[in-house]
């Protein structure tokens, strides 16, 4: 007889227990190779860390979801789950508007230090604007 | 560029190497007193080295910014080799030099920013749009008219001309994103600028193709919705916080 706790077999328990630790030494292998930027790297240990917590207590999912009167605990994690990577997409599209602005300005500013090396290298003769 | 000159006609241009030669010549030969900047926008044939020959003002954008990042290109170019007035100009041949002088009469009459508009009238119908462009056009322009409180007959038209303060605004805010005209036009209104419409004549195009398909457009329409209902209030705000922070001082 396997026990049974928060509706797993020790089985499957093993298995997100794993998984969750996976994820968490992949998080250190990017941050240590310097891959994942400082500021994303408490994001995502902060991440890992709950995962690991609720995979070694997954008791902690239905206690929760007994607080906030939610009876399939599933849900529960589905929601929070959902909620972060609303947030999390929803901060990538400022980060990547606020990028897409700068590669703008750099360009602009390219093309008019480009210009003026090219003319100063070369003044333009005539026509248009003669 | 020792003594700077006064006024500066852009030209947004994306691969228009077929067209341009003869706008260049032509702005060349009717307003010599004018220098030209073309600007190209991440172009893959020879616009930039036609303009060069032609004896403009090149600056080459590394990758295509749309419209609205060229024109913002030449806007920069503009202040920063202090030109007093400047004109947004059609690569393809749809502007007529010769109208040019209207639009900047209005600049020098105390305008921040004329259009030259293709429907106001005055302006000899030359110019053909088709239904559904020409429909939307139409809401634009009521849209436009119910945020601004003024009456426009031509919110998308390219045949501008600027005064050295809306240069230098537009140098650092003019809208990047595609319809940037329109957005511009309503940036400007609520800014505080005058900006005035007078009748220009546009010929058809003498190359290229229309800039967008129609799919695309209805897309472009709704987008522009939004930001402009948007930027309406946002910029309602920010202008009244400067006004408090000013106070403060």
């Amino acid at each position: 007889m396997t026990p049974v706790v928060a509706g797993m077999s020790t089985a499957a328990h093993v298995l997100v227990i794993v998984l969750a630790a996976a994820v968490i030494a992949f998080i250190v292998h990017l941050v240590r190779s310097r891959r994942l930027r400082a500021k994303y790297s408490v994001l995502w240990f902060s991440i890992g860390l709950g995962l690991a917590v609720l995979a070694i207590f997954p008791d902690l999912l239905v206690e929760v979801s007994d607080l906030f009167g939610i009876s399939y605990p599933p849900a529960t994690f589905m929601l929070l789950a959902l909620s972060f990577l609303l947030i999390l997409v929803l901060h990538f599209s400022w980060e990547l508007s606020r990028l897409e602005d700068r590669t703008r300005s750099l360009a602009e500013e390219h093309a008019l230090l480009r210009q003026e090396v090219e003319e100063r290298l070369r003044p333009p003769s005539g026509g248009a604007s003669a | 560029m020792l003594i700077p000159p006064r006024t500066l006609v852009i030209i947004p241009a994306y691969n228009e190497e077929a067209s341009l030669p003869a706008v260049l010549k032509e702005l060349a030969e009717q307003t010599p007193e004018y220098d030209v900047l073309v600007v190209s926008d991440g172009s893959t044939d020879r616009t930039a080295e036609i303009s060069r020959e032609a004896g403009a003002h090149v600056a080459v954008l590394p990758f295509n910014l749309g419209i609205g990042g060229a024109l913002r290109t030449g806007f920069s170019f503009a202040v920063r080799n202090g030109y007093e007035r400047a004109a947004q100009f059609d690569a393809d041949g749809q502007h007529d030099p010769l109208a040019l002088d209207a639009l900047l009469a209005g600049i020098d009459a105390g305008a921040d920013m004329v259009i030259g508009s293709r429907f106001t009238t005055g302006g000899a119908v030359t110019y053909e749009v088709s239904g559904i462009r020409r429909r939307a056009m139409r809401l634009l322009e009521r849209l436009v008219s119910v945020l601004v409180k003024q009456q426009f007959t031509d919110t998308s038209s390219g045949f501008r001309a600027f005064s050295r303060p809306m240069l230098e605004h537009f140098a650092v805010n003019y809208p990047v994103e595609y319809m940037d005209s329109v957005e511009a036009l309503v940036q400007a209104c609520n800014a505080g600028y005058r900006v005035e419409e007078v009748p220009a004549n546009m010929r058809g195009r003498t190359g290229g193709a229309p800039s967008t398909r129609r799919f695309k457009l209805v897309y472009y329409y709704v987008r522009l919705l939004v930001v402009l209902v948007v930027s309406t209030t946002s910029r309602g705000q920010r202008a009244r916080r400067v006004a408090r922070r000013s106070q403060d001082s």
